[in-house]
C-alpha cells in the first residue's frame, strides 16, 4: 500500500471517496509525520484529536452517503487565521495563549467543506518575513538541504514558512497560507511546492489577523497545480463581513483546469530581468517560457516600467497599515499584559508592545508610525499610493497584449538561516518580484520548476488579470505538467 | 530625511512601544538605512496621479440596521488579562 | 456681532466660539457592527467581537447612519458628498479597543452648510445670525471607563463602542455664551425633527466640544482651547463664559494661552487642563484600508431628501403666512418637534388653527406645567382637544364653560362630549329661560339699574356677570349681551 502521506488532496479525496482508505487512516499517517518532525518546527499547535475527530465524521459521512468536496483531507492552518477554542498566535509572544472564540471565514469554509485541521502552523512574526525567522516561536527549519554535504538549515520562505516546510516534508498535503506582499509564493518556490495568492478580495479577510489589509490576502499552498485549485474553491467567496470581499460567485477551477494555452498570449517584463540574479534562475525562465509556447500559448515583450519603485512603495503601505492594524495589541482585552509595578496606562502599553513584539514587528510599526506621522504623510504615504496607481496601471497596459505573465518567483534559491537576518533590507529585497503583483491585487501563484546546482527548488511565477486564476492555475499546470517536477527532500528530521 | 535619536524616541512613544537606549542607538543607522531606500519613491512624478483607493474595482456596501450580534460577554471577556464584575480592567486613569 | 464683551482690566475682550456637536445617531445597532446602539445596558453586553477589537474583525458601515448623517446634511442646505471615506484616527486609551477611531478627516460624508439662530435681545443676539456649519462626519464613539469603583483600577465598558456619531463641526461663528445656547438648541431642534438623534443630553446621546479664543476688537484670532464633552446647554454657556474670562485673565497677566484640551467641572462651572490627552496630538490619520470608499448615488441622496420632514423654520413662516397664528405662538410652537406634532394632531382632527395655537399656548401649557408633564404625555389627546374645541366654536361651550370641561377632562380622562352631557356644562341660547333670569337679575339691583340708566354705561358688565352668575356660567354670552341691551333699554 502507499504511503498514505505520499498523497496529495486531490489523490486523498478520490481515493477515501473510493474506498481505498479511510479517513482515519489518513489522518493517523499525518499526525503521525507531524508528530515525527519536530526539528522542523513547522507547527506552533498539533492538534492530532481534531483531525481524527473530521476524519471519524468523513468516515461517517461516506457511510451515509453524503460526502463533501474535502471530506477525508486534513490540512494544515497557518496560524494566523483565528481557530475558535485553538490557540491563534501570529506568532507573536503578545498573542501567546490567546484562544479566539471565533472561526475564521476561511478556514470555517474549509471545515465545513469536510477538511479536517491537523495543526496551526508556524510563520513569521504577524506574516512579516521572508524567512521565517521572525516567530517568537523559533525558526521554521526547510526539509530541504544543499546537495553539496552542507548540513546548513535553509529557510522555508516567509512569512507562510510553517505551511511550506510542512507540505514539502509531506506532514500536511495541502495547508492555508496568506499573502501581503509574496508569502505564499516565495516559500512555495523555496520548497519546491505550488501556491496561488488569488485575486485581492477573493477570499474573505475576517478572523485572519490582520498585517496590512489592502494587501492581505489568503490562498492555498499544495503540492501541485490541481490541489491549489481544489483548496481555492473551498476557500473563496463572498464574504457580507469583509467590506473589501468580491460579491461573485467563485468558479470551478478544478474541472476548468486545461493546459491548452493557444490563444494566450504570455508577456515577460522586461523591468524582471533584474542586476545579480542567479544564471540558472535566468535559464529556468527561458526554460518556462519554452514550455508555455509548448502548451500553445505565444509569448510577447512587456514593460511594467515603474516595477523598481514597487518595493519602496510597500514598504510605506504595508508597516503603515500595520502600525494601525497592530494598534489593538495594546494588553486591555486579550493577549499579553506587561504591567510593571507602578505602571500607569500608557505604561502599561509601551511594556507590553515591547515585550510582545518581536524586532522585525517593531520596525515595521516604527517606519509605519514614522511615515504617518505629521508632517510626513504626503511626502511617504500619499506618494506611494500614488505609486501604487502607476504600478496597478503598468499591469494593465500589459493587459493590452497580454493574458498573463511569467517571471521568476524569487531571484534567489532557499538562504540559509541567519544569512540576511542581520539586514533587513537585503530581506526585504527577496520580495521583488512577488510585491508588484500584491499591489495592484492581481492573482499569481508559483509552480516548481527546477532545481539549482545545490539541489534546491526554484520556482516560477505566474501573474494574470483580475479574478482571471483559471488562466494562471491552466499556465502552472502546463509547466507543471512539462517540468515534472518531482524531487522531494530526503528525510533527516 | 533622516531620523536621529530623539525622533526615534518619539516615533516609539508614539506607537506605545518602550525601547531602551540601546535599541535607539541600534534603530537609528536602520530606520535611516530603509528610510534613505524608500525615499527613491521620490523621483517619480505623481502630480498627474490619484492615490490607489482600491485595488480591484468595488464598491462600498451597507449593511441593514439591524441588531445581529452583541450579547456575547463571555467571548468578549473570555481572554482579557484582567477583568472583573463584567468590565475590562487597567491601572486607573486620571483624567 | 453680539454685543457680549469681557471687561479687562486692560479694556475690552472679544470672544470666538466654534462648537463641535457629537450627536449620536438614532440607530439600532452600531456603525461598523450588528451589536445594539442602545443605552444602559449591562456592561459589556452590548458588545460584538469587532467592536472588541479582536484580531482579524473587520468594520461592515450600517446603511442607517449614513442616511441619517446624508438627512441631516440636507436639513441644514449642505453640500452632499457623494464621494467620502473612512479615516483612521490612531490613538491609545483604554476605551479606544482598534487603537484608532474610524472617522472621516479628509473627505467628510457632508460639507459646507449653516442654520440660522433668531434675535433674543434679552440674551443680547440683536438680530438673527447665520451660523456656517463646515462640515458632517461619521464616526465611532468610544467606550466608557469608570473610575470608583476600585482604588487603583479603572474599569472599561465597549457597550457605546462603535456607536455611531455625528461630529457636527460649526464654523467660529458665535460671539457670546447666549449665542452658543441658541446654535445648540436650534441645532437640537433640528436633529430631533429630522429623526437623526434624539438629542438626549443627560445621557450622552449629544454633547460638544466647546472652542474658545479671545482677541481684542479687530485682532487676529487667538489661540483657542477645547473643551471636551460638555453635556447641556447651561454647562455649554457656563463653560465659555468661565474660560473666556480665565484666557482674558491671563493674557492681561501677560502669560500666553497654550492650545490644549480641557475638562469641565459641572459643579464649579470651571474648565481644567485635561493631562491624559496631552500627547495624543499626532492622529496620523489615513484612509481605513478596511473600507472601500463610500459612494452615494443620486437616488440615496435624493430619497434621503423626500424623506425630510418639514423643518422649524419652514414651520414657522408657513403657521405665520398661512395658518395666520401670531409670530410668537408660532415660534413656541414650532421649537420642539413634539409640540408641533402635537399641535398639528390636533389641526388634523379639525380644530381651527389660530383657537388651536391660543389654546395649546394657553390652556394646554398651562395644564401640563402645573401637571409637571410633557406634551407627549398629555393626558388630553389631540382628537379629545379638537372635540372640545369644536365644542366651543359650535356655541355649545362658552369659553368659562370650556375651561370647566377640560379640567374635568384632565381629571377624568373621559371626553369633552361626556363631560357635558353628563355634568349639564351645555351652554344655553334659550331667550326665554335667559330672559326670566335678565328680569330677576334687574328686580334684584334696583341702585345699579338706576345708576346705569342715568348714564354710568359701565355697569353694564355688572348685569352681564350676574346674569352669567345667576345662570352657572351656561348662557350663551353673545345671547345674554343681546338681551340684556334690551331689557336695559
Amino acid at each position: 500500500m502507499t504511503n498514505l502521506t505520499d498523497l496529495g488532496i486531490a489523490a486523498i479525496r478520490d481515493g477515501f471517496k473510493a474506498g481505498d482508505f479511510t479517513a482515519r487512516d489518513v489522518a493517523s499517517a499525518f499526525n503521525e509525520a507531524v508528530a515525527g518532525a519536530k526539528a522542523l518546527n513547522a507547527f506552533i499547535v498539533e492538534t492530532p484529536e481534531i483531525a481524527l475527530a473530521a476524519a471519524d465524521q468523513a468516515d461517517k459521512d461516506r457511510a451515509s452517503g453524503s460526502l463533501k468536496p474535502l471530506s477525508g483531507v486534513p490540512i494544515g492552518m497557518k496560524d494566523l487565521f483565528a481557530t475558535k477554542d485553538v490557540q491563534t498566535t501570529a506568532a507573536s509572544h503578545i498573542l501567546e495563549g490567546f484562544v479566539p472564540q471565533y472561526e475564521s471565514t476561511v478556514s470555517g469554509k474549509l471545515w465545513n467543506a469536510g477538511a479536517g485541521m491537523l495543526g496551526k502552523l508556524n510563520l513569521d512574526q504577524f506574516a512579516m518575513g521572508s524567512s521565517n525567522e521572525t516567530s517568537f516561536f523559533g525558526n521554521v527549519i526547510s526539509p530541504w538541504r544543499r546537495n553539496n554535504g552542507d548540513t546548513a538549515a535553509l529557510a522555508p520562505g516567509g512569512s507562510s514558512g510553517g505551511t511550506s516546510s510542512a507540505i514539502a516534508a509531506r506532514l500536511v498535503p495541502g495547508a492555508t497560507g496568506t499573502d501581503t506582499g509574496g508569502s505564499i509564493r516565495q516559500p512555495a518556490a523555496f520548497t519546491g511546492i505550488s501556491g496561488i495568492k488569488p485575486t485581492y478580495g477573493r477570499c474573505s479577510r475576517w478572523g485572519i489577523v490582520a498585517f496590512a489589509s489592502s494587501l492581505d490576502q489568503a490562498g492555498p499552498m499544495a503540492r501541485d497545480v490541481r490541489d491549489c485549485a481544489i483548496l481555492l474553491e473551498n476557500m473563496a467567496g463572498f464574504d457580507p463581513k469583509d467590506s473589501t470581499s468580491l460579491d461573485l460567485p467563485v468558479p470551478n477551477w478544478e474541472a476548468a483546469l486545461s493546459t491548452d494555452l493557444k490563444g494566450k498570449r504570455v508577456g515577460i517584463p522586461k523591468e524582471y530581468r533584474v542586476d545579480g540574479m542567479p544564471a540558472e534562475i535566468d535559464a529556468l525562465w527561458e526554460q518556462g517560457i519554452n514550455w508555455l509556447k509548448d502548451a500553445g500559448a505565444e509569448i510577447v515583450n512587456v514593460s511594467l516600467p515603474h516595477t523598481q519603485y514597487a518595493l519602496p512603495a510597500y514598504y510605506i503601505i504595508a508597516p503603515a497599515e500595520a502600525s494601525s492594524n497592530l494598534a489593538r495589541y495594546d494588553g486591555v482585552r486579550y493577549g499579553l499584559r506587561d504591567l510593571p509595578d507602578g505602571a500607569n496606562l500608557q505604561d502599561m502599553y509601551a511594556a507590553t508592545r515591547a515585550a510582545g513584539f518581536g524586532d522585525e514587528v517593531k520596525r515595521r510599526i516604527l517606519i509605519g508610525t514614522y511615515v504617518l506621522s505629521a508632517g510626513f504623510y504626503d511626502a511617504y504615504y500619499t506618494q506611494a499610493q500614488k505609486v501604487r496607481t502607476l504600478i496597478a496601471r503598468d499591469f494593465d497596459q500589459a493587459w493590452e497584449t497580454c493574458d498573463l505573465l511569467l517571471t521568476p518567483t524569487a531571484p534567489s534559491a532557499a538562504f540559509g538561516l541567519g544569512e540576511k537576518s542581520d539586514d533587513p533590507l537585503a530581506m526585504y529585497l527577496n520580495d521583488v518580484f512577488t510585491v508588484p503583483t500584491s499591489l495592484a491585487g492581481l492573482p499569481a501563484m508559483s509552480v516548481p520548476g527546477g532545481l539549482d546546482a545545490l539541489g534546491l527548488p526554484l520556482g516560477l511565477q505566474i501573474i494574470g488579470k483580475a479574478l482571471d486564476e483559471q488562466t494562471v492555475l491552466n499556465a502552472g499546470l502546463a509547466i507543471e505538467e512539462r517540468a515534472g517536477f518531482t524531487a522531494r527532500a530526503d528525510k533527516w528530521w | 530625511m533622516s531620523v536621529d535619536h530623539a525622533t526615534v524616541r518619539k516615533i516609539a512613544s508614539l506607537a506605545r512601544i518602550a525601547v531602551t537606549d540601546d535599541q535607539v542607538e541600534a534603530m537609528v543607522p536602520e530606520l535611516n538605512n530603509i528610510l534613505g531606500w524608500i525615499e527613491q519613491l521620490g523621483e517619480v512624478d505623481t502630480s498627474a496621479v490619484q492615490p490607489m483607493t482600491a485595488v480591484i474595482p468595488n464598491v462600498l456596501r451597507l449593511r441593514d440596521d439591524v441588531v445581529t450580534d452583541g450579547d456575547v460577554r463571555d467571548a468578549v471577556l473570555k481572554n482579557a488579562p484582567q477583568a472583573e464584575q463584567g468590565f475590562f480592567t487597567v491601572p486607573k486613569v486620571i483624567e | 456681532m453680539s454685543s457680549y464683551r469681557i471687561q479687562g482690566t486692560t479694556g475690552e475682550w472679544e470672544v470666538v466660539i466654534g462648537l463641535e456637536v457629537h450627536a449620536q445617531v438614532t440607530s439600532n445597532s452600531k456603525l461598523f457592527s450588528g451589536a445594539a446602539a442602545s443605552f444602559g445596558a449591562e456592561p459589556n453586553t452590548q458588545v460584538s467581537l469587532v467592536d472588541a477589537a479582536m484580531p482579524g474583525m473587520l468594520p461592515v458601515p450600517n446603511a442607517e447612519c449614513i442616511r441619517q448623517a446624508v438627512r441631516t446634511g440636507l436639513a441644514i442646505d449642505a453640500q452632499i458628498n457623494r464621494w467620502s471615506r473612512f479615516d483612521r484616527k490612531n490613538y491609545f486609551y483604554a476605551d479606544l479597543p482598534q487603537g484608532y477611531q474610524i472617522s472621516q478627516l479628509y473627505h467628510p460624508l457632508v460639507g459646507e452648510g449653516h442654520l440660522e439662530i433668531d434675535a433674543d435681545e434679552k440674551a443680547g443676539i440683536l438680530e438673527a445670525k447665520r451660523i456656517g456649519v463646515e462640515r458632517i462626519h461619521v464616526e465611532q464613539d468610544a467606550g466608557k471607563l469608570m473610575h470608583d469603583q476600585h482604588p487603583t483600577r479603572s474599569y472599561v465598558d465597549l457597550n457605546r463602542s462603535g456607536v455611531a456619531l455625528m461630529e457636527i463641526v460649526s464654523r467660529p461663528d458665535m460671539t457670546s455664551p447666549a449665542e452658543a445656547g441658541a446654535y445648540l438648541r436650534k441645532l437640537r431642534a433640528i436633529l430631533r425633527y429630522v429623526g437623526s438623534c434624539d438629542g438626549n443630553m443627560e445621557e450622552g446621546s449629544m454633547r460638544a466640544d466647546v472652542n474658545v479664543s479671545v482677541r481684542r476688537a479687530g485682532e487676529e484670532l487667538g489661540t483657542r482651547t477645547e473643551t471636551k464633552n460638555v453635556n447641556s446647554v447651561r454647562f455649554v454657556m457656563q463653560a465659555i463664559e468661565h474660560e473666556a474670562n480665565r484666557q482674558v485673565d491671563v493674557l492681561e497677566a501677560g502669560g500666553k494661552i497654550v492650545q490644549e484640551t480641557r475638562l469641565f467641572n459641572p459643579d464649579t462651572g470651571t474648565t481644567r487642563s485635561m493631562r491624559s490627552k496631552e500627547d495624543a496630538h499626532d492622529y496620523r490619520y489615513f484612509p481605513d484600508p478596511d473600507l472601500l470608499p463610500l459612494e452615494l448615488t443620486e437616488a440615496f441622496v435624493e430619497e434621503c431628501r423626500a424623506s425630510l420632514p418639514e423643518l422649524p423654520d419652514a414651520k414657522r413662516a408657513r403657521y405665520v403666512d398661512v395658518l395666520g397664528i401670531s409670530a410668537y405662538n408660532a415660534a413656541v410652537l414650532t421649537a420642539e418637534v413634539e409640540t408641533a406634532r402635537w399641535f398639528e394632531a390636533l389641526l388634523d382632527q379639525g380644530a381651527e388653527a389660530k383657537q388651536a395655537a391660543n389654546w395649546v399656548m394657553s390652556e394646554l401649557f398651562g395644564a401640563l406645567n402645573r401637571l409637571g408633564k410633557s406634551i407627549e404625555d398629555s393626558p388630553v389627546s389631540p382628537a379629545q382637544a379638537a372635540e372640545l374645541l369644536t365644542l366651543v366654536t359650535d356655541g355649545t361651550l362658552s369659553g368659562s364653560l370650556a375651561k370647566q370641561v377640560f379640567e374635568k377632562m384632565l381629571e377624568t380622562g373621559d371626553s369633552a362630549g361626556t363631560i357635558v352631557e353628563r355634568d349639564g356644562l351645555k351652554q344655553t341660547s334659550d331667550t326665554g329661560a335667559i330672559e326670566a333670569v335678565i328680569a330677576d337679575v334687574l328686580a334684584k339691583n334696583p341702585g345699579q339699574l338706576e345708576q346705569y340708566r342715568s348714564g354710568k354705561e359701565a355697569l353694564f358688565g355688572f348685569f352681564v356677570g350676574q346674569t352669567m352668575k345667576a345662570m352657572a356660567g351656561k348662557a350663551n354670552p353673545a345671547v345674554v349681551n343681546e338681551l340684556l341691551k334690551k331689557a336695559l333699554g
